[in-house]
């Protein structure tokens, strides 16, 4: 029973928010309002029994990510004519498509699955962590994601860098 | 025991279950509050006290008696009464969201302390992490009290806390990694409890891996000054430069609001560094006591007694170290702490995976 409390819970805030980050007019109060479906996607998460990657999409999406999309908001003053309809349409009707190539894909797989117990939770850090280092499991591709990351990384911190001319230092 | 067990076996069968599970919410909510706003008025007198010594002054002397204790309580009160100025031209919305959001995210990191065996909110298995994670929401607020203020200070106080933050939460994650791999767990509670011991020659700091302990509570404690935004790493609310940063256009009962989230992520941090590198709720002898009704209670006050201690070494390097300008933030956290806290992690593990295939501790 509390789980399915806690289930209307997150999911309304989730959709909630997302409708809301949808349609407001003022952007900087749509992104705002994105924090909230973050947040309520990392309490079905933790309902999932999926501990660790709650934890981690609070701590990438809503820390961090979240604070880099204001930033850019914030600092680029955004004209308010973005904000067309004709734009929302379609951004429906690429969810619509994604929902179609979703259900085709996965449509006949168990939707409901049963809440875990709330107060204990199953860890599954451990799971995780062995099943990215083993070798005969996801290490490979574990290390190519980050040597990827690593690169792009190096490659944004190159284009962002002040460049000098030679002549002009001197 | 969690605390919807112990309502529903206390409180008749007829109640339904969601009651419950609101009921106990509300009451650790209201535990929670109440230990938070008593730590803050405590901090704040002894911010001023702390202040006053070391600049050979007293600090407040005349409210309530004996050392100005009941100072902080009487201001409080004081920002209670004030009148709740909003602005005209600020975001109506944002403005009234930004100090609920501060505060109730710095509330909800504090479900995961562990006071003493058995009294912790929610004993969640990454204890560390969900209090890392919540805490990374305050920014969020912080930005929106910036954005919401419509002033120009308010807007760079923001934008500096943001990027301060978002910045040592690298370092702060690393070096909580050293104490995770020492215990193997990334609980709380159960760190503590495997420093138990007759002395305190279990604890963290002082255990065999001591020589990676000391540097990567120095890597911590450096990490959770500026991620709590105090000085030497105030530039959000410098004064000298930005009137007093977020909250600048916050009076009453708001601006106490984000006063007492800096007391309690200022608390919130140290319980970290208390839980998992000096012992947690253990000391010296209270073993003996083990057992007996006593036992827990003083637990529970070894632990707080701890943790003020760090805060208090919060406010001794306030006054001590002056405020640093922002690149000098900003280089101190990419280019010394998070390599440092990189090498440590290398450090760390090969030294745990020795000791335990070779000495198979």
């Amino acid at each position: 029973m509390g789980e399915i409390l806690s289930f209307w819970f997150f999911a309304t805030l989730s959709v909630g928010c997302a409708l809301l980050s949808l349609f407001h007019k003022n952007v900087v109060h749509s992104a705002f309002a994105l924090m909230g479906t973050l947040v309520g996607v990392a309490g079905l998460f933790l309902l999932l029994g999926a501990d660790f990657l709650a934890m981690t999409q609070i701590l990438v999406y809503a820390g961090g990510i979240l604070i880099l999309i204001l930033f850019g908001l914030m600092l680029t003053r955004p004209e308010p004519e973005e904000r067309k309809l004709g734009r929302i349409w379609g951004g429906i009707g690429i969810l619509g498509a994604g929902t179609l190539l979703f259900v085709e894909r996965v449509g006949d797989k168990p939707w409901f699955v049963q809440a875990k117990d709330l107060a204990s939770p199953e860890p599954t850090v451990r799971e995780i962590g062995l099943e990215l280092l083993r070798r005969d499991s996801w290490l490979f591709a574990f290390e190519f994601a980050s040597i990827i990351l690593l690169a792009a990384l190096v490659a944004a911190a190159f284009i962002a860098r002040r460049r000098f001319n030679r002549e002009e230092i001197e | 025991m969690g605390i919807v067990q112990f309502l529903s076996d206390l409180l008749p069968e007829t109640i339904p279950y969601w009651a419950l599970v609101l009921l106990g919410a509300g009451i650790a909510f209201a535990i929670i509050i109440a230990f938070v706003s008593v730590v803050a008025i405590f901090s704040v007198w002894l911010e001023r006290k702390v202040a006053g010594h070391i600049q050979s002054r007293l600090g407040p002397m005349y409210v309530g008696g004996w050392h100005g204790w009941a100072q902080s309580i009487a201001d409080g009160i004081k920002l209670i009464l004030k009148e709740d100025v909003i602005l005209t031209d600020a975001d109506r919305p944002l403005f009234k969201l930004a100090p609920c959001i501060v505060l109730g995210t710095a509330l909800a990191a504090f479900v995961a302390v562990p006071f003493a065996p058995g009294v912790v909110p929610a004993d969640i298995n990454l204890g560390v992490f969900f209090i890392v994670a919540v805490s990374s929401l305050t920014t969020i607020g912080v930005l929106m009290a910036g954005w919401g203020s419509n002033n120009k200070w308010s807007l760079y106080g923001a934008m500096r806390e943001a990027a301060q933050v978002a910045s040592y939460e690298i370092p702060l994650g690393l070096s909580l990694m050293m104490p995770v791999m020492y215990f193997g767990s990334f609980s709380l509670s159960q760190a503590s409890e495997m420093q138990a011991g007759w002395g305190g020659l279990h604890w963290y700091i002082f255990s065999d891996s001591f020589w990676i302990a000391i540097p990567s509570f120095v890597l911590f404690f450096t990490a959770a000054l500026a991620e709590t935004k105090r000085a030497p790493f105030d530039l959000p609310e410098s004064e000298s430069e930005l009137v007093a940063g977020f909250h600048t256009e916050y009076s009453g009962i708001r601006f106490s609001f984000f006063f007492m989230e800096e007391y309690a992520a200022m608390y919130l941090m140290s319980a970290i560094g208390t839980a998992l590198w000096f012992g947690g709720w253990n000391f010296p002898g209270l073993y003996l006591l083990e057992g007996t009704a006593l036992f827990t209670p003083l637990a529970i006050a070894v632990f707080v007694v701890k943790s003020m201690f760090l805060v208090f070494v919060m406010m001794w390097v306030r006054w001590t170290v002056p405020r640093i300008r922002i690149d000098q933030v900003m280089a101190l956290g990419y280019k010394y702490l998070t390599p440092i806290g990189l090498f440590l992690v290398l450090v760390a593990s090969v030294w745990e995976y020795i000791k335990f295939s070779m000495m198979g501790v």
